[in-house]
């Protein structure tokens, strides 16, 4: 018998609350049933998830388990995927970002909840220029060179490209575009910032001082990372969020958080099988 | 288990037997013949300049080079014939002026609607579309600027003379826009995704993105394309001899008649010019300064493009 994947029981899939934690009241963001669809196929399905202000939340997960794509519900960047679809709600300080009244708005929701990807994507213009971008468009009227230089110093970039601000974003080594990335986010002094899998296309060392840097930022900023290096979250994190996929029965597969807690509850004593072995690293 | 180095190759072995040998030759022949093939166009090429340069020299053996710059009039055929190439030059530049004003604000805003607001869909068949109108023939554009274009601008314009700059140049201009949209619109649609989405991802509205980041990343292709439709205009041939007349006149006047440097080669080849005589190698003059305008756009184009290339992952 064939049934609606959407309707069908899930195994493994936890409702909340979560065994063991509650959020607290600080939360930034929260995630209440939140399924993603691109057309029909179901990449998500019904995540309760509370992202608390000022501290680093984690997502982990094997390939494929939707955590970037769940990331990309917090600033509506799915908004630009044709045929990709958000049910349930995520509320960013209290009000629901999908609502109605947020579509015209979304570029400040965006300029509030800033994000890094993966890949670095410096503009080709230069690096003053790449971090006044987006000041520029949201209007900033106060000093920009005092900007720049805050943004950049904050992303750790100051002294390295203090001397040639002029040359272009793309001059620069992988290691160091991430962190223009993360010093042009900054710059239009976001609330949130998402970033997803930053340091997987740099060297360790570069991995390293981005690391540090994610420490400084979060006495500022409330940070969400997608990492595929369980090193690396259970380094940076407070939070971690492990997400994993099944089969649907129509051939796809679909993703769903299985445990939430704070990081040293899910890489010492998880409460899931599968959390245990996927932070082990026997399977993912 | 002991493993010895001289042991007879395996059974299975003896199924492979390449012919080295013969695979050889026939790699080393077909490298000449894919050589011979690039020689054939490379030599052509060399070929066409150098009698090119031999036929202008020989003209400015009969005619000084402070003539052809200075004379006020294009008079090759007269019996004080004066060789004043600027008047050519003049007609050219103007016919291509107006093309280019039409072609460069319109292909690149196509350009700019096909990739980044046309929906998928409407995308695919909008693009061959437009490439098709850069295979019609400008022979017809031609006659279509000259008993079209040119009655119907007399309506506003009675100045308007029956042979004209205006209607050839806009004409011109229309034809070349396949060209300067779809090859803007590659270098549009070559920008990564990942960088519009950086651009989203500040706050950035869709016009901000297209305008503050999308087209400085692909400047230089687009240089290129406009850099390409203005050599093009200035080397069409068909549209500014049907349609802008055979009057080689100095000036800027674009209601007149003119004679680009283009149309006095069709004028000059038609027959009636004695091989060997001057009034045939103003000919080779003319195509000569026609192809060092035309190497000078595309140099510039080049050097442009190599330095503000970027490249992306």
């Amino acid at each position: 018998m064939k049934q609606d994947p959407i309707n069908q029981p899930l195994s493994g899939q936890i409702k909340p609350p979560y065994s063991g934690y509650t959020s607290s009241k600080e939360a930034i963001l929260q995630a209440e049933k939140v399924s993603v669809f691109y057309g029909s196929y179901l990449a998500v399905r019904d995540v309760f998830l509370d992202i608390e202000t000022n501290k680093i939340t984690a997502f982990i997960g094997p390939s494929g388990c939707g955590k970037s794509t769940l990331l990309r519900c917090f600033n509506r960047l799915n908004d630009l995927i044709l045929g990709a679809r958000v049910e349930g709600s995520i509320k960013f300080q209290g009000e629901n970002l999908y609502d109605k009244k947020f579509d015209r708005k979304i570029e400040e929701v965006r300029r509030r909840i800033g994000m890094v990807f993966q890949k670095p994507t410096p503009f080709s213009k230069s690096i003053y220029e790449n971090i006044a971008f987006g000041a520029k468009i949201n209007g900033y009227q106060g000093d920009m060179d005092e900007l720049v230089e805050r943004s950049l110093r904050q992303a750790a970039l100051w002294d390295e490209v203090k001397d040639k601000l002029k040359q272009s974003g793309l001059s620069l080594s992988g290691g160091q575009q991430q962190r223009l990335c993360i010093a042009r986010a900054i710059a239009v002094q976001p609330d949130v910032i998402l970033m997803d899998e930053p340091c997987s296309a740099l060297d360790p060392i570069s991995t390293l001082r981005i690391e540090d840097l994610l420490h400084e930022l979060k006495e500022q900023y409330t940070i969400v990372i997608v990492t595929h290096n369980m090193q690396q979250a259970s380094r940076v994190s407070d939070m971690t969020a492990f997400f994993n996929v099944e089969p649907t029965d129509k051939g796809g597969r679909m993703g769903y958080l299985v445990e939430y807690d704070r990081t040293e509850v899910i890489f010492q004593s998880p409460k899931e099988e599968s959390t245990r072995e996927y932070v082990s690293g026997r399977f993912g | 288990m002991s493993t010895n180095p001289s042991s007879p190759p395996s059974p299975s072995s003896d199924l492979f037997r390449p012919n080295r040998q013969l695979s050889k030759w026939v790699e080393l022949v077909v490298k000449y013949i894919f050589a011979a093939f690039a020689l054939i166009s490379v030599a052509t090429t060399i070929g066409i300049v150098l009698t090119l340069i031999f036929e202008t020299v020989e003209f400015f053996g009969d005619v000084p080079l402070w003539r052809f710059l200075t004379d006020r009039e294009w008079t090759p055929r007269f019996v004080n014939p004066q060789y004043g190439i600027f008047v050519l030059i003049s007609a050219t530049l103007l016919t291509s002026a107006i093309a280019i004003s039409v072609a460069l604000p319109i292909g690149l805003l196509a350009a700019i609607c096909l990739s980044e607001y046309a929906p998928p869909k409407v995308r695919s068949w909008l693009k061959p579309a437009l490439e098709i109108l850069a295979g019609v023939p400008t022979v017809v554009f031609g006659y279509f600027a000259l008993l079209l274009v040119t009655p119907f601008l007399q309506n506003f314009i009675p100045a308007l003379q029956g042979f004209n700059a205006l209607s050839a140049g806009l004409v011109l201009g229309v034809s070349i826009i396949p060209l300067v949209a779809s090859l803007s619109e590659d270098a549009i649609y070559a920008i990564p995704g990942s960088l519009r989405q950086g651009a989203y991802a500040l706050g950035a509205t869709k016009r901000e993105t297209i305008v503050g980041v999308v087209l400085p990343s692909a400047l230089s292709g687009i240089v290129a394309s406009f850099v390409l439709a203005i050599s093009r205009a200035i080397g069409e041939t068909m549209i500014v001899t049907i349609a802008a007349g055979q009057n080689p006149q100095m000036g800027l006047n674009p209601f007149v008649p003119v004679m680009t440097m283009t149309a006095y080669i069709v004028q000059a080849s038609l027959g009636d010019t004695p091989a060997g005589s001057l009034a045939y190698r103003t000919l080779f003059a003319v195509g000569m300064t026609l192809f060092l305008l035309t190497l000078v756009l595309n140099i510039f184009s080049f050097w442009f493009v190599r330095k503000f290339r970027e490249t992306y992952e």
